[in-house]
């Protein structure tokens, strides 16, 4: 396991994060936090649309896609899967 | 239009008017697609469209049922995620629960992922505690394997849980039990609190100094949590719903103040968010059991395969293909039938008139003009339109729209535009003011000002026969075996050029008049949903139906009437018709028209579907033809009267590109509250297409010169 915290928009396909940190400020981190993105929250990385943006990720049961431009202020963990 | 004359739009639809007194008030809340209006509807028994994407409902809707012996009014608020994000949905949601003070408020919940939707439901029982939650989609959650202990979660929240179905009625009586109970008090509720630990000790001195300024007629703990979280929108909705300005209060200012400044905005979001979402997911996992770890995995393999990197715009281009073949093929026959009935019974009404010795221009004006038109209308138009709708609503149920807006993002995006304008177009393939309305779960005004503007773009179910029957006539009716598919591949196309128009006239509007970068975005993929699919099929297509008959009545056969009398009152040497042709026919010539087409567009501004016969009332009236039976007796008409292939194009494309019909312009001040953008929707496409049309028939025009100059 490692403890580097990446930009959730370079995790790749298929992968798992754990939420560390949010960037962003005001109505948007409001909104990622009503989306259930609070700390050791985890997001999986599901696909990349055709277009090539957005990317859809799983988050607390739902399919929520972000542009990578949001997807850049969400800090996580890389984890394993269980 | 600036924000805040936006909010006030959408505060103003949703003023409600209780029509008695007596009526006990109830709000309904939810999630985004949650069945939350089809809850409402088989409560009250109205009827509100709802599809599988979320943010159908931003308006409330308001409606009536009785049980027992009280009569409820029932409000629909906005579906939201939360309160606190500060959405115009969310203020209105809150404003209406705290302020309107119902005596019960539902919050309708997600069986499939009720973890999630716990977070508004927390938040809610915040505020008041006369709620009943209402575990809809029960069904769902059944078929994927989900269990969930109603009367665990019921008792961990001390208020009443009732699971439904609200798609085929059941547990409504159980509901409206429950919503009676809570409402009259008679049930004992005792609901759950949430704590913050780092902001119990302000909240608890805060919250007596609320209680006595406000009289303890709104939740005291709830504001205090609201002023440590800087939402300066409650402070502003207590001042004008209460008339109480709780920041005049020097200790409560001063308490507030020291908190936040010993820990940031920042962290104290963060703790009243974390507090309410873990509270949630502890709940959820009490309560809900996962027999299946992989009940999604349905969903994904969908996914997968609708929004695959190789597959997924093909897939969509053929789905659209499929529909629109179907649409094409199907609607011929019934055509066919009604073009034969409706002219059997015009000969009836002919020899009627004549029996009865009745004036010939009475015949003119009411058969040969109101009556033909209609007629016309309702045998072109309304077999495609009862076809296409009820298909597209199967797709819009089955959850694939946001998924075609998952799809094409990117290209939006480079037009610095939103991707959820993808939905309003679909939306827009039904009618453009169906689009125009749905722009609004657009959150950024700027963007959504560009969905509006370029709606009219996309071709709407009033233009697809005029497109079709064109396309029949002067590019595949030469081809006897590939006829269908050469018309679905030209209908494709067009609608591929709709969307690319859209894209770059979006751009344009972004570098211009309405600059801006994009905005955050979020989309949700909500899961695919098992559509009822008779039910669908049947009340789509009645409605349809219904719709096109009413609009031939009221528009088609006015217009008929009308073009009647302008070409039979003679001027001179010429009608009425021929003036106003001559009139338009310089211009009309430079864009690949001629003045009738021109005219018939400009005549057609009630309704589009009343463009084409006019057309040929026109051309009628000149003499050329005096019976029309059939689209060849149409494309014979047509060439008499000078069209060519090029003409032909040119009012497609005229068709695609040009002003939107009233009842879309109304629609748009609606919902803009602004002349200014009217005007602007009006401009933009009107002035494409003269631009679009203008290129496209001088080029042919000067090839066609060049060829014959070099090869005679």
């Amino acid at each position: 396991m490692n403890n580097i915290m990446i930009p959730l928009n370079e995790m790749p396909v298929g992968s798992l994060g754990k939420v560390k940190k949010l960037i962003s400020n005001g109505s948007i981190r409001r909104r990622m936090l009503d989306l259930g993105l609070i700390i050791d929250t985890i997001v999986e990385v599901l696909r990349t649309s055709p277009s090539g943006d957005p990317t859809a990720y799983q988050i607390r049961g739902a399919v929520i896609a972000f542009r990578s431009e949001e997807a850049s202020q969400i800090f996580v963990e890389s984890i394993l899967p269980e | 239009m600036n924000i805040s004359t936006w909010i006030k739009a959408l505060k103003d639809t949703s003023t409600i008017k209780i029509n008695s007194s007596d009526d006990l008030i109830i709000a309904l809340a939810g999630n985004p697609n949650t069945g939350k209006s089809t809850v409402f509807n088989s409560l009250t028994g109205l009827k509100q469209h709802t599809g599988n994407w979320p943010g159908k409902t931003v308006t409330t809707a308001l409606g009536e049922y009785t049980h027992k012996d009280k009569t409820f009014s029932l409000v629909d608020l906005p579906g939201t995620y939360s309160l606190l994000s500060n959405s115009v949905e969310e203020e209105i949601a809150r404003d209406f629960i705290c302020f309107s003070q119902p005596v019960a408020t539902v919050v309708v919940t997600d069986a499939i992922c009720l973890e999630r939707n716990l977070n508004l439901a927390l938040q809610i029982m915040e505020i008041t505690d006369k709620v009943v939650i209402c575990v809809n989609l029960m069904d769902e959650a059944k078929r994927k394997k989900i269990q969930i202990n109603l009367k665990e979660l019921s008792e961990i929240l001390g208020i009443p849980v009732v699971g439904t179905n609200a798609r085929d009625g059941e547990g409504l009586n159980e509901l409206k039990d429950a919503i009676y109970q809570v409402a009259t008090g008679e049930m004992n509720i005792n609901p759950f609190k949430l704590s913050y630990n780092a902001l119990e000790n302000t909240i608890a001195q805060v919250e007596p100094i609320i209680n006595e300024i406000l009289d303890g007629r709104i939740n005291g703990r709830w504001v205090a949590l609201r002023l440590l979280d800087s939402d300066e929108s409650i402070l502003n909705s207590l001042n004008s719903y209460m008339e109480a300005d709780l920041w005049q209060n020097y200790k409560l200012r001063k308490v507030i103040t020291e908190t936040k400044e010993l820990l940031n905005p920042n962290e104290i979001r963060d703790i009243i968010v974390s507090s309410i979402i873990q509270s949630a997911e502890s709940i959820g996992s009490k309560v809900v059991t996962f027999e299946n770890k992989e009940y999604n995995q349905l969903d994904r393999t969908l996914d997968n395969i609708l929004t695959s990197k190789t597959f997924g715009i093909p897939i969509m281009l053929a789905l659209l293909g499929v529909v629109f073949w179907l649409t094409i093929e199907g609607a011929n026959y019934p055509s066919q039938l009604l073009f034969t009935g409706l002219f059997w019974v015009e000969e009836r009404i002919t020899d009627f008139f004549i029996w009865a010795g009745l004036p010939e221009w009475l015949h003119g004006i009411l058969v040969l003009g109101a009556y033909r038109t209609l007629a016309w209308v309702v045998s072109v138009m309304l077999p495609p339109m009862a076809i296409f709708f009820p298909l597209f609503t199967l797709l819009e149920d089955l959850g694939y729209l946001p998924r075609v807006a998952f799809n094409l993002d990117n290209f939006f995006k480079k037009a610095c535009a939103h991707g959820k304008q993808a939905l309003t177009m679909c939306m827009a393939l039904g009618c453009n003011a169906a689009g125009v309305i749905a722009c609004r779960i657009i959150d950024s005004p700027r963007e959504r000002l560009i969905a509006i503007i370029t709606n009219n773009f996309t071709p709407c179910n009033g233009r697809f026969p005029t497109l079709i029957a064109l396309t029949t006539i002067f590019i595949s009716s030469s081809l006897d075996r590939f006829q269908s598919i050469i018309n679905v591949l030209t209908i494709l196309g067009t609608i591929t050029l709709s969307v690319i128009i859209t894209l770059i006239v979006s751009r344009i509007l972004s570098k211009t008049i309405l600059k801006g970068l994009p905005s955050s975005f979020t989309l949700e993929l909500p899961p695919y949903r098992k559509p009822h699919v008779g039910r669908i099929l049947i009340r789509s297509f009645l409605d349809r139906t219904f719709f096109v008959l009413t609009r031939a009545i009221i528009v088609a056969a006015p217009a008929g009437f009308l073009v009647w009398i302008m070409s039979n009152i003679i001027v001179g040497d010429m009608s009425l018709l021929h003036h106003s042709a001559r009139l338009l026919q310089p211009l009309a010539h430079l864009i690949g028209l001629d003045g009738y087409i021109l005219m018939a567009f400009i005549l057609g501004f009630p309704a589009n579907e009343i463009v084409i016969p006019i057309i040929i009332m026109s051309y009628l009236s000149e003499g050329a033809i005096l019976e029309l039976h059939s689209l060849r007796a149409l494309r014979d008409l047509l060439i008499a009267n000078g069209w060519t292939w090029l003409t032909a194009l040119c009012t497609m494309l005229f068709s695609l590109n040009h002003f939107p019909c009233g009842t879309t312009l109304l629609t748009i001040k609606n919902e803009t509250q602004s002349r200014k953008w009217t005007l602007i929707s009006f401009l933009v496409p009107t002035i494409t297409g003269f631009i679009i049309c203008f290129i496209t028939a001088q080029s042919v025009r000067i090839i066609n010169h060049l060829a014959s100059s070099n090869f005679l």
